[in-house]
């Protein structure tokens, strides 16, 4: 296939960036959306370019660190799937493919696609956890948790923190984010003690942060590689609500 | 290449006496740090996987000063998220005869017999803290409906211990731990630094006291000094460039701590996958691996007939070849890894392979949807036939799945005692990035429960008892200096060459040529060949190598050179200690060394010890052996038939 990438370029955080155009050619159908990329750096290198930086590690759908918006679409159109997971084979020959990174004013853009989501980390460490010191736990067997409540924890828990909910957002909320980590630890007995204390801070840190408000426009979980629902955000409020009325 | 022979190492530290009191003497012996010194000593730990991020956590909650490293963006996404199929435990809540005793068993000869045994029965022990830790932290794994955990069995094991979530274990475990972890960085106890490679480690008056780092945005060279030093860096599978680590994962923390005098032990010993998801072309840059979970209910076939290129459903039931069912009667599709990899090895190179280039072999679950229902399977394995269909475009509920055996583990490292402690002092290794716990052979499920009992129970431990002779007092300017300035000429050389060829292709040349001679199978001729190419290799990376950009900025292409750079040198030992280890066992097939049946065949008269390397400048690196002495495991040929 051969394509043409309309590429953003911003050599850092100070520089205002443009958008650059290159073709690609001979690339395989076969092929990942960042092995696609790779053989385009390659090229770049050798001519004496800058190659795109672009964040990435385990190009298997799961570390999170991937991410770019492709034809205006966080990820890619494919649904519930990461950029890494992408591959070539869902575009057309002679396509012209946009590609851009994430924007969201929390997430200030590093070099060319990668941005900084350390505001991620700080909503984490503002209660997304449960309290609990290496070496005090009881028998793991000691409290049963219902199948059901398990499966829904495990649902909600396998947010990647990548991102895309906030770039997709028109208000730039991490609500999807922040609520599917509230939502995993609420639904499970071991997270109940900390269960109010911990929603209002996350949520407070992540206005903090200058994420947006949500207006429930669900363009987060369409763009979500793992499916987090809409549904978490609303256990989240009803959390947030209670814990505001104590 | 040319080796001396050093001195044997002859004491690990272990306690002597019954298996079962040693952890407990070790812990009692340990002496204690009183609170308010602990405050006053640092402590820097490299890595924030399982290892790292539970280390850095525990340390900071027992009051320690700790600084956390890692290279991406947030520990979060360290390599140990990706792992997929479980972890071990020997919690016998299923009652199937399981026990600390049988796991740790099951270890030592799944290990062949090249672990040490005071090490394997303390995991062993262990591993039952670790499910009760991870479950108070809300770690989400499944639960029967009585609302109890539900266990499955693995690769190598007869009885079902292994605890799992989905097919996310891994990220499961890493994000309790990465949770806990920045409860503490809220607490003040951890400072966290992302995106911060580290380039070298600093001893002075023979202690490791810190790291040169290299800030990854601003592209500042920084120093960290400290009163004890963890690695916690992974492992070094991407020496071969094709395989299922994480792109980022890497030797150079390890590779230069070994430079500075920690021995570097059973380099050779790589563990082979075997159902990862096979190659299809040139530009393919990792390998994706399928949990060896599918191997419960899938089954592994080839056609009896070479070249039959039918496709599988066309090819009846008594023109399919069950090999491991055949072969391996007792465990069938659940034979240890590196026999299943060899056997899959081998029927391709029969001619039997499917898939293009013949390098595949089917796994099918045309049985299991027929004895349990497509909703069955789906419920089961839904997650991994959805990521098998993107990656390839087939869909394996109608057609089997093609698989092929890919690197995947390393089960060498830095040389450890029983305290974690590298041959430097103060320097501690945990994780995939030391040597200690699974031998020549990793047995699925063990990686997680290392990483963890390292980290949460291990080394907080038995670092406590370095520590609590410290702190120890402000460190050599010179030390550091010196460390500085080889970090950053080592940057501007790669900087200056300006050459034709990118880092990348000389890490796809590196890593085919590793694969190729010191891969699944290595023969004396393969590794002599590797011997002779890889320097030269590596004279002409550091003569035409182009790497962009500059130093001071946000830079892939450097950060890449580097670490293909280090690979070289780490290759070269690889082979060597492959070659030297004229015999086979686990992930070390030395095609010399095989019974009439084409088993591994291991020689304890020999190689019943542990091969550490110390580092020599010169470049005749000097081979320390420790005996391994199997008091409880008796020696004997492993056979799964
Ligand atoms: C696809 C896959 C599936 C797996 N499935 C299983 C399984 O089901 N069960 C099981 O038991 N095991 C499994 N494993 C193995 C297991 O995941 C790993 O062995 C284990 O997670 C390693 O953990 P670690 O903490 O030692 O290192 P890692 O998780 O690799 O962490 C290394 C850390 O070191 C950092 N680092 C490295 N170098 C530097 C440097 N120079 N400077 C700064 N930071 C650095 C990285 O940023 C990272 O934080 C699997 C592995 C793979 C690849
Ligand atoms: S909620 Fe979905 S889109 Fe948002 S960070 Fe988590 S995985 Fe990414
Ligand atoms: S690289 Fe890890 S999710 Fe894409």
């Amino acid at each position: 296939m051969n394509l043409t990438l309309k590429v953003w370029r911003q050599s850092g955080p100070t520089d205002s960036g443009r958008m650059v155009t290159y073709r690609v050619e001979d690339v395989s159908p076969d092929m990942s959306f960042l092995e696609m990329l790779d053989v385009l750096n390659e090229r770049l290198i050798i001519e004496g370019d800058d190659p795109i930086a672009f964040d990435h590690d385990c190009r298997e759908g799961i570390c999170g660190m991937c991410g770019m918006v492709i034809n205006g679409v966080a990820h890619g159109e494919q649904r519930a799937t990461t950029t890494c997971q992408l591959h070539m084979r869902h575009f057309e020959d002679g396509a012209v493919i946009t590609i851009e990174p994430w924007r969201a004013a929390p997430f200030p853009v590093v070099k060319d696609l990668v941005v900084d989501r350390s505001a991620f980390d700080r909503i984490i460490q503002a209660g997304g956890f449960v309290s609990v010191p290496a070496g005090s736990a009881p028998d793991a067997h000691s409290v049963p948790v219902r199948k059901e409540d398990a499966d829904a924890a495990f649902d909600a828990a396998t947010c990647i923190g990548c991102g895309a909910c906030v770039a997709a957002c028109p208000n730039g909320s991490a609500s999807l984010f922040t609520a599917a980590k509230i939502t995993h630890l609420s639904l499970l007995p071991q997270g109940q003690p900390e269960r109010l204390t911990r929603a209002r801070a996350m949520v407070d840190q992540m206005d903090a942060e200058g994420f947006g408000g949500c207006t429930n426009t669900g363009e987060c979980t369409a763009v979500c590689p793992k499916g987090i629902p809409l549904d978490a955000i609303a256990q989240m409020n009803g959390d947030y609500l209670k814990a505001n009325a104590k | 290449m040319k080796y001396a022979a050093g001195d044997e190492i002859r004491d690990t530290k272990a306690p002597a006496g019954p298996i079962e009191d040693r952890w407990e003497k070790r812990k009692f012996s340990a002496k204690l740090v009183n609170p308010a010194n602990k405050r006053k000593l640092n402590v820097i730990v490299v890595g924030t996987g399982l290892a790292g991020g539970s280390a850095a956590a525990t340390l900071g909650e027992l009051g320690y000063n700790v600084k956390s490293f890692c290279y991406q963006d947030s520990p979060r996404r360290a390599h140990s998220i990706a792992a997929q199929g479980g972890i071990n435990a020997a919690k016998n809540y299923r009652g199937d005869g399981d026990s600390i005793y049988r796991l740790f068993y099951d270890t030592v000869k799944g290990g062949d017999f090249r672990a040490r045994e005071s090490n394997v029965y303390r995991l062993a022990q262990v591993s039952v803290n670790i499910i009760d830790q991870a479950v108070a932290q809300g770690v989400p794994f499944a639960r029967e409906y009585g609302g109890l955990l539900d266990t499955r069995s693995f690769g190598g094991a007869q009885v079902s211990r292994t605890f799992y979530a989905r097919g996310q274990t891994g990220q499961q475990l890493l994000l309790g731990a990465y949770q806990a972890l920045e409860r503490q960085v809220a607490a003040g106890t951890v400072e966290m630094f992302t995106r911060h490679e580290m380039l070298d480690l600093i001893v002075a008056d023979g202690r490791a006291r810190g790291v040169i780092v290299r800030d990854m945005v601003t592209g500042e060279i920084e120093r960290h000094v400290a009163d004890a030093v963890v690695l916690a860096t992974g492992g070094y599978g991407n020496v071969f460039f094709l395989s299922t680590n994480a792109k980022g994962c890497n030797t150079t923390a390890i590779w230069r701590a070994h430079e500075r005098g920690a021995y570097f032990a059973n380099p050779c010993y790589t563990q082979i996958h075997p159902t990862c998801i096979p190659v299809s072309g040139e530009y393919q840059s990792k390998l994706t691996l399928m949990s060896e979970s599918l191997r419960n209910d899938g089954r592994v076939w080839v056609p009896l007939r070479k070249g039959d290129d039918r496709v599988p459903g066309d090819i009846p039931e008594d023109e399919r070849d069950y090999y491991l069912e055949r072969i391996y009667p007792a465990f069938g599709n659940l034979v240890p890894r590196d026999i299943a990899s060899r056997a899959a090895k081998n029927v391709c190179d029969e001619g039997r392979g499917v898939g293009p280039g013949g390098l595949g072999v089917y796994l099918d679950f045309r049985d299991a949807i027929n004895r349990l229902g497509r909703d069955a399977v789906e419920k089961k394995y839904g997650n991994l036939f959805e990521m098998y269909e993107r990656i390839t475009g087939e869909n394996p509920y109608e057609t089997p799945m093609r698989i092929y055996p890919a690197v995947h583990y390393t089960m060498g490292g830095l040389w450890v005692d029983y305290d974690l402690q590298s041959t430097i002092p103060g320097l501690f290794v945990i994780g995939e990035a030391n040597f200690s716990d699974h031998g020549a052979n990793r047995l699925g499920a063990s990686a997680l429960m290392q990483g963890l009992a390292d980290g949460y129970f291990v080394l907080p431990t038995t670092i406590g008892d370095y520590l609590a002779a410290g702190p120890f007092g402000e460190v050599e300017e010179e030390a550091v200096a010196e460390a500085e300035i080889k970090v950053r000429s080592k940057i501007e050389r790669l900087l200056s060459v300006n050459g034709t060829r990118t880092p990348d292709s000389f890490h796809r040349e590196l890593g085919r040529l590793m694969w190729d001679h010191c891969g699944m199978e290595r023969t004396e001729e393969s590794l002599r060949k590797a011997l002779e190419r890889i320097p030269e290799l590596r004279t002409e990376f550091w003569e035409n190598v182009k790497v962009s950009g500059t130093a001071e900025e946000l830079n892939q292409v450097l950060e890449k050179a580097g670490r293909v750079a280090d690979f070289f040198d780490l290759a070269e030992l690889m082979c060597l200690d492959a070659l030297v280890r004229t015999e086979s066992c686990g992930g070390h097939f030395r095609a010399e060394s095989q019974d009439a049946d084409g088993e591994a065949l291991r020689d304890d008269e020999n190689f019943a010890h542990v091969s550490a390397w110390e580092y020599s400048p010169e470049g005749v690196p000097v081979l320390h052996k420790e005996v391994l002495e199997y008091e409880y495991v008796k020696m004997t040929q492993r056979s799964y038939k």
